[in-house]
């Protein structure tokens, strides 16, 4: 039986599929609570994000501060859960900024033999400079802005999608319902969206999943370095800059963040393998 | 048989509706080396019938069939249907050709898209034809599905919920739907467990005779194509090696090739006289075929001769053609 007829039949079993493995059940619940809090943050935030108290400046968890405060009072549980909303959000947006550059470069490598050539020669190029660097250049290039980092992250990240997608838009080409709408004369457009995008579901899913955690960590890196968004938007990559003055006195005030990231990146990552696992006819076969 | 004979009788001698002549298609290996995949060859096909394509693995059946429907683009030669020349239209003029020709695959589960449900398999091939989304398509999608013996019910299915034999029947529906005069089947029956074969080749027959179908018929398999086929066209390494009616290719083949295929056949058939000619070896390399006749290396009749030139497609009367110097007029053996 050829993979490719298993691939519906994958789909559906996907969420049955993940709640046999105990890491992506472990990454989905994690996942779920983060994506929960930012949700939901205004309701389970215990105080304004943003209030000052000067009194109370710099203190360690306790139960009043379950996180402790900053070097300005504010709660440092309130301020790490509204910042997750923005450094998903952040992530979010690179994924669909890097899907859909990459998506389209790969689709068009994949399936036009003329243009292959020089557009993979292009994501070479990319995939060639370290993730970071290229960021910081970009940035650097565009001004730093969130908007900017979003783009300069999904430029960086858009060639980790177009690669997949070329591979995979090489195999649905030689397919034979693609060569079945050929010889029905169907328009070459309609054939990539009808034919070949919708066929591409999962390893765009599995790509964006791992780009979702690279994503949240470089925003930190870039923020940390101080080429990221701007220090008032109170992401967790911000929230790490700004505490570093404080780490000997006050350590708190990064590790939250910190480990709010490390939380978020560690789940996305198992689930994108246990994704990639589930997807990769040539395993499911075997499970 | 009696089938059989009574179509020779019924043969009008009107033009083809296909001819093909000196079709040869080239692919690109790395490092610039071309594969000879099919060279010079010439094919007719009359209206109403069924000639079917035989010949081992890599010999080029597949090819001849793609480049017929300008899947992929000849390298050379001429092919004129029904009066036009169709590989002179341009990409335009093809979309509009398309219709009029189209294949069904070997496959059964490559060639249906599986996130699309049978409907909109259905529809995409409707569409060509100019129905309109609504009623009547709606209607003449179930009209196809119960001409291959499918039902109303499987329309709103997806592909993996069949069985390769009625995906094959899906895919034969899709083709049907553009009403198209000819049909390439490539292999169709070949990946389909042996009961489930004899169906949808009976199928295939009644849908021929009720519809006036002209195919092109490509198996390995000399037992499928003798049921189905009225003329036989066999081919080796990109070349036709015999030609002539079902009847007579298969009772008695020319060709040391057709002998051996024949005598390689499974089907047990004790009125024949069989000429046992061992094929050893495999079927040589499409990038370096053999000088002169690309049978030679493996012909047990092989001649010195055989190297030094390419034998021509002869005509060695009733219909026959042999490309082998061995074979001189009137089909004798030299
Ligand atoms: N796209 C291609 N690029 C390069 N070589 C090709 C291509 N398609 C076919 N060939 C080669 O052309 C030759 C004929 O192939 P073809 O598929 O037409 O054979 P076939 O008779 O249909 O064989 P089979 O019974 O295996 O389907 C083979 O040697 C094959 O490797
Ligand atoms: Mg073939």
């Amino acid at each position: 039986m050829a993979a490719t007829s298993t691939s519906m039949d994958a789909e559906r079993g996907i969420l049955a599929g993940l709640l046999r493995r105990p890491p992506a059940v472990a990454g989905l619940v994690v996942l779920v609570v983060i994506v929960a809090l930012a949700i939901f943050a205004s309701q389970v935030m215990p105080y304004p994000p943003g209030q000052l108290s000067i009194r109370s400046r710099l203190q360690g968890p306790s139960l009043l501060h379950l996180f402790g405060t900053d070097e300005f009072g504010r709660d440092v549980l309130s301020r790490t859960i509204h910042a997750g909303r923005i450094s998903l959000a952040v992530g979010g947006t690179v994924v669909v900024v890097s899907a859909l550059i990459g998506v389209t470069l790969g689709l068009f490598a994949g399936y036009f033999r003329r243009l292959d050539p020089p557009l993979s020669r292009l994501i070479d190029a990319m995939m060639a400079f370290p993730d970071i660097l290229l960021a910081i250049a970009l940035v650097a290039a565009l001004g730093p802005s969130a908007v900017n980092v979003v783009l300069a992250l999904g430029i960086v990240y858009a060639p980790r999608v177009a690669r997949v997608v070329r591979a995979s838009t090489l195999v649905i080409r030689e397919l034979a319902y693609v060569e079945a709408a050929r010889a029905l004369g169907v328009p070459t457009p309609v054939i990539l969206v009808r034919h070949v995008l919708r066929n591409l579901a999962s390893p765009v899913m599995v790509q964006g999943s791992f780009i979702f955690a690279n994503a949240i960590l470089a925003e930190a890196g870039l923020s940390f370095l101080g080429v990221g968004v701007s220090p008032d938007i109170p992401t967790w990559g911000t929230m790490i800059a700004m505490g570093r003055q404080f780490m000997d006195q006050a350590g708190w005030i990064m590790w939250f963040p910190g480990v709010a990231i490390i939380l978020s990146v560690m789940s996305l990552q198992l689930l994108g393998d246990a994704l990639r696992d589930l997807l990769d006819p040539r395993l499911s076969r075997t499970t | 048989m009696t089938i059989a004979v009574a179509r020779d009788v019924d043969q009008a001698p009107a033009t083809p509706l296909i001819e093909v002549r000196g079709l040869v298609k080239h692919f690109y290996a790395p490092g610039g080396r071309i594969v000879h995949a099919v060279e010079d060859v010439d094919l007719t096909i009359g209206r109403g019938r069924i000639v079917g394509l035989v010949g081992e693995s890599g010999s080029g059946k597949t090819t001849v069939g793609r480049t017929l429907l300008r899947l992929i683009e000849p390298t050379g030669g001429r092919m004129s249907f029904d009066g036009t020349d169709v590989f002179a239209l341009s990409a335009r003029e093809m979309r509009q050709w398309r219709r009029r020709m189209q294949i069904i695959f070997q496959d059964p589960f490559s060639s249906l898209n599986p996130r699309l449900t049978i409907r909109a398999i259905i529809a995409e091939a409707l569409d060509t034809r100019g129905y309109a989304k609504g009623r009547a398509r709606l209607d003449r999608t179930v009209e196809l599905l119960e001409l291959v013996g499918l039902s109303a019910d499987h329309a709103s299915r997806y592909p993996h919920e069949f069985s390769g034999g009625q995906r094959q029947r899906i895919g034969i529906a899709r083709a049907l739907a553009v009403e198209p005069d000819f049909i390439v089947a490539d292999e169709p029956v070949s990946a389909l467990d042996v009961s489930i074969q004899a169906q949808v080749l009976n199928l295939m027959e009644d849908l021929r005779r009720r519809l006036g179908l002209t195919m092109l018929f490509i198996s390995h398999d000399l037992s499928v194509i003798a049921y189905a086929c009225d003329e036989i066209v066999v081919m080796y390494l990109g070349r036709v090696m015999e030609r002539g009616s079902s009847r007579d290719v298969r009772i008695a083949p020319l060709h040391p090739y057709s002998q051996a295929l024949i005598a390689a056949a499974p089907v047990p058939d004790p009125s024949r006289r069989r000429v046992h000619v061992p094929l050893g070896g495999d079927i040589p390399s499409p990038i370096a075929p053999p000088s002169g006749c690309v049978f030679r290396t493996r012909c047990p009749k092989a001649l010195p001769a055989c190297a030094e030139t390419v034998p021509p497609l002869t005509d060695v009367g009733q219909g026959r053609f042999v490309a082998c110097l061995r074979v001189g007029a009137g089909g004798v053996s030299l």
